[in-house]
């Protein structure tokens, strides 16, 4: 009897494989697994017959390393932001993808020029350039926010603002709203005096805002009138604002451009099934099918020109990028160096503000 | 007995065959010992496996970092050794060596060697945990470190003149043996400078210590208020006739069947500053629509949620503790003259302290570790130790901080536990 219970015991410790083939992919939820579903994972099981289960996270980069070193993976494609991909990737979290596997553009440019630069590394291949922007809900603020700046002046516009809760992004915009150019915020923000200059312009709305952690909030805080203004994952003000009809509008100035990389963790389940994932998700013409569902840019150049309308079949997608031309005004390019280096240190400076 | 009497000599009492009583008990009662112990053991071994060892891991990795000593393969399991010759070196040379020309060589040697097993990630992670910004360091020195020549000490000077800080020598030499007291010292916001001396981190970096003592206190004033609302609740479910106190039961148990983020976000549609309480305030006339209260996104928000949250876990003990309380005791003190609130503090109240103590108990430790709820409705200064703990877990990957940070907090609880055992005494608690 004794032997029959630890056997079971020990039995029901191990989860059984799935017959079928299948690949689980995790990402962040809302309108962006929406985009990913329809663009991808539909059209990724009608020509393979592979299942593709979707799962979400507030970030997909945390729950890896937890499962890697546990030994207990169950996601084999996790979509993840650019430092979050290299960090991982230098702990050996990830497996590594040969970019062998990505099919050429369709006129036969070789994928590794046909991706933006940077967009393929050891352990992570692109499928978006997604930013951190600010939006504002027409309703509730008087006059027109312009200028990053604007974001940070209650005087002029007052009321609440909503701001990620994390030390990445806020502090860029910080600095840029203090009046730092784009091209010189990494420098400032390299020297203690910059960190504090950008801490000293958050201390001047501290008592206005309200911190969001998952991106689907942004549009939230903003319809309920919870907040005024908020920075946001583009895409989602875009869902919200032509989708769902709600009165918000992106202001583009101080715009912080960033990647989303598809990576595969180590040890996942079904690997083989996870490389055919990203190999068809991130074709060129994928990548395009996905812009028409949400207003993030292709990483790969030959799906700029096939980028069109918006699924309601009349709003035209490419002034909604944050690629656009016009929308590069006052763009800052998101550097993962800066941040695999100091993200530890300045989020510990940055939840001792918080508490303060 | 009458062995005893015709047989002076003998030493004690005997069985029927001539054993020595005593033995014969002991022989018995040991084997109904070894049965008991074996009805046991199942229980024993789930609760070593799922919670000792799990706990003593935890204790052992706030302690334990072999991130600059060994890579692990994490496919194949093989561990090889890293920085082997820096190690070497500082075995050699005491604390407070100035770094020479060989200790240089050996440190381009080992830069090599992280380039071809892959670690140089890992290894400057090990480091930028306690010297920021010096991870980027090992990952461009490996990329690197092929193509330097001798001397070694210009040549990786020139690469980044950050190699010659003391500091990094110091964290370097403290990270090249596995076990460190680093993570305990940054729990308590203390760190040690370029000589090991301990000293504070700098006052904008300090926040655990800050955080425990708010954990603690948000705790306390949980646990006192859920005593004070849950105390009539559970008088009343406990002096009511049945048909309608099991009604009320299933009041308070219908929360408690509910999920935990359905009751949180509950909460935050009532209590946000567009939100049902304030826009009825304002309905009302109470408070204009400029002055919206906010309950939200603060310590309030915390408190509240978490006051909601715990207090089936304050109802149910006392609820248990008070239904058997036979009311001819109250009625006799009244009959003998006494006031309802003396018959209430005399009487009453002290035979309900088992319950009392037993839910605040279950609640202080329940909200000492809660972290979903301030997480959702803290904001900034609504969060608790248990919020940082998540974060090191989850976003910085810094499980010896997490681990340290948790441990504190587990010995914070045990000494709490101590305490009150020696003014309440644990036996005294009553759960039902």
């Amino acid at each position: 009897m004794k032997k029959i219970l630890i056997l079971t015991t020990a039995l029901s410790g191990f989860a059984f494989a799935a017959t079928a083939a299948e690949v689980t992919v995790m990402s962040w939820g809302g309108a962006y697994t929406k985009s990913q579903v329809e663009a991808y994972h539909k059209p990724f099981t009608a020509e393979t017959g592979i299942t593709v289960n979707s799962v979400d996270a507030d970030n997909p980069a945390t729950p890896i390393k937890a499962q890697v070193e546990a030994g207990n993976v169950t996601i084999d494609v996790a979509d993840v932001e650019f430092s979050d991909a290299i960090r991982l990737c230098d702990e050996g979290l990830l497996e590594e993808i040969d970019p062998a596997i990505l099919p050429a553009a369709p006129d036969g440019t070789p994928a590794t020029e046909d991706f933006i630069d940077g967009a393929i590394q050891d352990c992570a291949v692109a499928n978006i350039v997604w930013s951190t922007v600010f939006a504002y809900n027409k309703d509730n603020v008087d006059g027109t926010p312009t200028s990053i700046a604007d974001f940070f002046d209650t005087t002029k516009f007052p009321g609440k603002r909503g701001l990620r809760k994390s030390a990445k992004a806020t502090l860029e915009m910080a600095l840029m709203a203090d009046g730092v150019p784009s091209d010189k915020v990494y420098e400032v923000l390299n020297t203690p005096e910059g960190v504090d200059r950008a801490f000293a312009k958050l201390d001047t709305i501290k008592g206005d805002i309200v911190w969001w952690e998952a991106g689907a909030q942004p549009p939230q805080l903003l319809a309920d009138g919870e907040v005024v203004m908020s920075t946001a994952y583009n895409g989602r003000i875009f869902n919200a604002a032509v989708a769902e009809s709600q009165p918000l509008e992106v202001v583009w100035d101080g715009q912080i451009l960033d990647f989303d990389l598809f990576v595969i963790p180590k040890g996942a389940p079904n690997k083989d099934e996870a490389m055919k994932f990203i190999a068809f998700a991130t074709d060129t013409k994928r990548l395009a099918d996905q812009a028409s569902y949400i207003s993030y840019g292709p990483a790969r150049k030959s799906s700029g020109a096939l980028v069109g309308l918006y699924q309601d079949g009349k709003t035209e997608m490419a002034p909604h990028m944050p690629t656009a031309e016009a929308n590069l005004g006052n763009a800052l390019v998101n550097n993962f160096e800066f941040w695999v280096d100091h993200d530890a240190e300045l989020n510990e400076r940055f939840n001792a503000w918080l508490a303060k | 007995m009458a062995d005893a009497t015709t047989n002076p000599t003998n030493t004690g009492l005997t069985t029927a065959d001539g054993k020595p009583l005593k033995a014969a008990l002991a022989h018995a009662q040991a084997r109904s010992r070894r049965r008991a112990f074996l009805l046991v053991l199942p229980l024993l071994l789930f609760i070593v496996i799922t919670f000792i060892a799990p706990i003593g891991q935890m204790l052992k990795r706030s302690v334990y970092n072999d991130g600059f000593t060994v890579q692990k393969n994490l496919t194949t399991g093989e561990k090889t050794p890293i920085m082997v010759n820096l190690a070497k070196w500082f075995d050699e040379n005491p604390a407070g060596t100035e770094p020479d020309e060989a200790a240089f060589a050996a440190l381009v040697e080992d830069l090599k060697q992280l380039k071809e097993t892959r670690a140089a990630g890992q290894a400057g992670t090990r480091i930028n945990y306690e010297l920021s910004g010096s991870r980027s360091l090992f990952t461009q020195g490996a990329r690197k470190a092929k193509k330097l020549q001798p001397p070694y000490k210009e040549a990786l000077l020139e690469l980044n003149p950050k190699w010659d800080d003391p500091k990094l020598w110091q964290v370097m030499r403290s990270a090249s043996s596995n076990f460190t007291g680093t993570f305990f010292l940054a729990a308590t916001d203390r760190t040690r400078d370029a000589d090991g001396n301990i000293q504070r981190v700098e006052e904008n970096r300090q926040i655990y210590l800050k955080l425990f003592w708010r954990t603690l206190k948000l705790s306390v004033l949980i646990t006192v208020l859920t005593l004070i609302l849950a105390y009539p609740i559970a008088h009343l479910l406990a002096t009511l006739p049945l048909r309608y106190s099991n009604l009320l039961m299933i009041f308070v148990l219908l929360p408690f069947w509910t999920s935990l983020l359905v009751r949180t976000t509950s909460w935050m549609i009532l209590l946000q500053s567009q939100g049902v309480l304030n826009d009825a305030m304002v309905a009302m006339g109470l408070i204009s629509d400029g002055n919206r209260i906010q309950m939200m996104y603060n310590q309030t928000g915390t408190v509240i949620a978490m006051t909601h949250i715990l207090l089936p876990f304050m109802v149910l003990p006392l609820y248990s503790v008070m239904r058997p309380i036979n009311p001819s005791y109250v009625r006799a003190a009244r009959s003998l003259g006494a006031t309802s609130w003396t018959a209430f503090r005399r009487i009453y109240f002290p035979q309900t302290i088992p319950g009392i103590a037993a839910g605040g108990l279950l609640v202080f430790i329940l909200a000492v570790g809660y972290y979903i709820t301030p997480a959702l409705v803290g904001g900034s200064d609504g969060t608790l130790i248990s919020n940082l703990i998540a974060f090191h877990m989850q976003k910085s990957l810094n499980w010896s901080m997490a681990a340290a940070l948790a441990s504190l907090l587990l010995g914070g609880i045990l000494i709490l536990y101590w305490l009150y055992d020696r003014l309440v005494g644990i036996d005294n608690l009553k759960l039902g």
